[in-house]
């Protein structure tokens, strides 16, 4: 193949290098430079005060520890199943197959908003529900939703800020009187929106709670037209709320094991309501209500009848990333949402390459009536 | 026939594919990049860097078989062995990783249950069982060989940079050509 005289030699002579060599190789380093240059911008190189995904969750290791394979935030809670049904209601606000008249597989985690595995559950003050729904096709919505009515913080830089403001000092063992006022001071849109969450009734358990998106979201019709809502997941329990304060020593993990007792008895149900926004109605600001004469409208209802321990491959391993979502539902301008994803990859990531150990709640063999 | 014919180009629709897939590799790496420390982009960003990587794997796919169909054209005779095989050799290693950076990208997806969602109700089925430690281990494979690919398109870069200014052996123009009929590329010192 090389066996033909080559008319010049030196076309290919590296050593020692002529000035054609080093033209090529300085535009080589050039291109080099500028590409990989671009590349450190794009990933934040230059930019080191800016917020990204992973100073949130080391934010959160930073004030409640490392605890390999948990969660960064929800950190203590149980997986759940059971199904959706869905009364039609929904077809002409949204295209998405869920909301078509059936029934659906629905698999979940309850949990306590504290980044800590074996927080006691009386010092928890927020509940959580996430739910998973299978769809058809492959598709599904996940949703990650809290029982307050509103959230503290419109964004994550600002939710990043309480978290610091409001950890504890090391020195002391509690949050530091001076940042804390000041934080509020900065952000009475956050003292607001606290206000409304510590004022809220506060149910005595997870079954007769309900769970708000907080974050508002956009359902799009067949058609194309465009809503945005906000839904919620309306307990059908009675709201018993609850005691001030339990006499004796609170079972630790009474909001799981009160729930696992409520399952034993029978199935538990919620509605899932979305309110429809008007214009002006904020939708990208989580900390404010919508104004309370809102249209509600029934989607269908959500039975949950089986609960167990998180355990490998079931809502243990799964990210309820509120941006899973099916055609048909679509994140609205709410800058929570786009940075929960990012979060929460990075916090799911992190714990899936940790070994793994048991989660505080577990239920014994006979608890739960799996079905 | 003297001197030595230059290397005849690359046949049109296989410089397409090259500079097609050039752009949209390119743009993944910064999309891929961009998006992990992005909080505002993280999310539509993602959702084009999962089709666009599809994408990219299928027309691996098309570019392999195209390759077969219309192969390249033979490197310059003169070219030293050690050039030539390192010529062969990474092109063999860029192919490779056109192929393994969507696919790993897909398969970790898939272990970790999230639906691989195209567009719209566009949804790729899982390509491996859930497990969140091959998840984990494919998050950290997808990350070094994105990287290993953008060191080896700088290296690639390189060598087209030295076959345009150094050798002036017509290696560039042969892909770097903008005429639609496959022609013979002449230009070039040692062709004058
Ligand atoms: C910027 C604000 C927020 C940040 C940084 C944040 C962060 C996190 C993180 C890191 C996790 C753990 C994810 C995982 O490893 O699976 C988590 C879980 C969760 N978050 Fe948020 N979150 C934010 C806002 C919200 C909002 C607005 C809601 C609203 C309803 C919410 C509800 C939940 C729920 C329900 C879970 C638990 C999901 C589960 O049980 O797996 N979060 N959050
Ligand atoms: C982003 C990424 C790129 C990739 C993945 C890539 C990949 C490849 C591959 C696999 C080949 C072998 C021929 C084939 O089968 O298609 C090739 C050839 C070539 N590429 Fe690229 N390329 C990239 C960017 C570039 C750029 C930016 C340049 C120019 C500055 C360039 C210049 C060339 C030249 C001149 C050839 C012909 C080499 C020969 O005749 O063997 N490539 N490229
Ligand atoms: C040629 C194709 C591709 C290239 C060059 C590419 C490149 C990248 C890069 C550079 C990153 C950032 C890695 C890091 O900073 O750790 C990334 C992340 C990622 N890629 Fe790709 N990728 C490709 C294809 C795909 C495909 C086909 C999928 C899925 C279908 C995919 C899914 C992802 C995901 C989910 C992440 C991480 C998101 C997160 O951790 O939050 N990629 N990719």
């Amino acid at each position: 193949m090389q066996s033909e005289p080559d008319p010049s030699k030196d076309t290919y002579r590296l050593w020692p290098p002529g000035p054609r060599l080093l033209a090529a190789l300085g535009a080589s380093a050039l291109v080099a430079l500028a590409l990989a240059g671009g590349l450190a911008y794009a990933g934040g190189l230059f930019t080191p005060g800016r917020l990204t995904q992973r100073a949130i969750v080391d934010t959160f290791q930073k004030i409640n520890g490392v605890h390999p394979g948990f969660r960064r935030n929800h950190t203590k809670g149980a997986c759940i199943a059971g199904h959706f049904e869905s009364n039609g209601a929904g077809q002409r606000l949204s295209k998405a197959v869920v909301f078509a008249p059936g029934t659906l597989p629905v698999t979940g985690r309850f949990a306590v908003a504290v980044g800590k595995p074996f927080v006691p559950d009386n010092k928890t003050q927020v509940r959580s529900l996430a739910l998973r729904f299978e769809l058809p096709g492959g598709e599904e919505w996940r949703t990650g939703m809290n029982d307050i009515p509103v959230f503290p913080v419109p964004t994550a830089q600002d939710f990043t800020g309480l978290m610091t403001a409001t950890a504890p000092d090391p020195a002391t063992g509690k949050p530091d009187p001076a940042r804390v006022s000041a934080f509020f001071g900065a952000h009475p849109e956050v003292a607001a929106a606290l206000k409304r969450i510590t004022g809220r009734p506060f149910a005595s358990g997870f079954a007769n709670a309900s769970y708000n998106s907080l974050d508002a979201f956009r359902f799009v019709a067949a058609d194309g037209t465009v809503t945005p809502v906000r839904w919620a997941m309306m307990a059908v329990d009675p709201d018993v709320a609850e005691p001030a304060d339990q006499p004796g020593t609170p079972d630790p993990d009474y909001l799981f094991d009160d729930l696992a007792a409520r399952l034993a008895r029978g199935p538990v149900e919620w509605h899932l309501v979305a309110t429809i926004g008007q214009p002006g109605d904020p939708t990208a600001d989580a900390t404010l209500p919508w104004p309370d004469d809102r249209q509600k409208v029934d989607l269908g209802t959500l039975t949950i009848d089986h609960i167990e321990a998180e355990a490998a491959g079931n809502c243990r391993d799964v990210n309820f990333d509120p941006l899973v979502l099916p055609a048909g539902i679509e994140p609205s301008d709410d800058p929570l949402l786009s940075a929960r994803s990012a979060a929460y990859s990075v916090s799911f990531t992190r714990r899936a390459g940790e070994p793994k150990s048991p989660s505080e709640v577990q239920f014994p063999a006979q608890g739960g009536a799996p079905q | 026939m003297s001197p030595a014919p230059m290397s005849p180009a690359f046949p049109a629709f296989s410089r397409l594919l090259h500079w097609l897939m050039a752009l949209m590799i390119i743009a993944m790496l910064f999309i891929g990049i961009g998006m992990q420390a992005s909080l505002a982009d993280y999310h539509w960003l993602l959702s084009v860097h999962r089709p666009l990587g599809i994408a990219i794997l299928v027309l691996a796919a098309v570019r392999l078989l195209n390759r077969r169909v219309s192969p390249p054209p033979a490197l310059p005779a003169g070219m030293p062995g050690v050039l030539a095989f390192a010529a062969h050799a990474s092109h063999v290693a860029l192919y490779a990783l056109m192929f393994a950076v969507p696919l790993v990208g897909w398969a970790m997806l898939s272990a970790a249950r999230y639906p691989v969602v195209l567009y719209g109700s566009l949804v790729l089925p899982p390509i491996l069982p859930q497990n969140d430690m091959v998840f984990a281990i494919l998050r950290t494979t997808h990350t070094v060989l994105a990287l290993a690919l953008f060191a080896l398109i700088l290296a690639h870069i390189g060598a087209a940079l030295m076959h345009a200014i150094a050798f002036r052996d017509g290696v560039f123009q042969s892909m770097a050509n903008w005429r639609l009929r496959p022609v013979r590329a002449c230009s070039g010192a040692s062709g004058r």
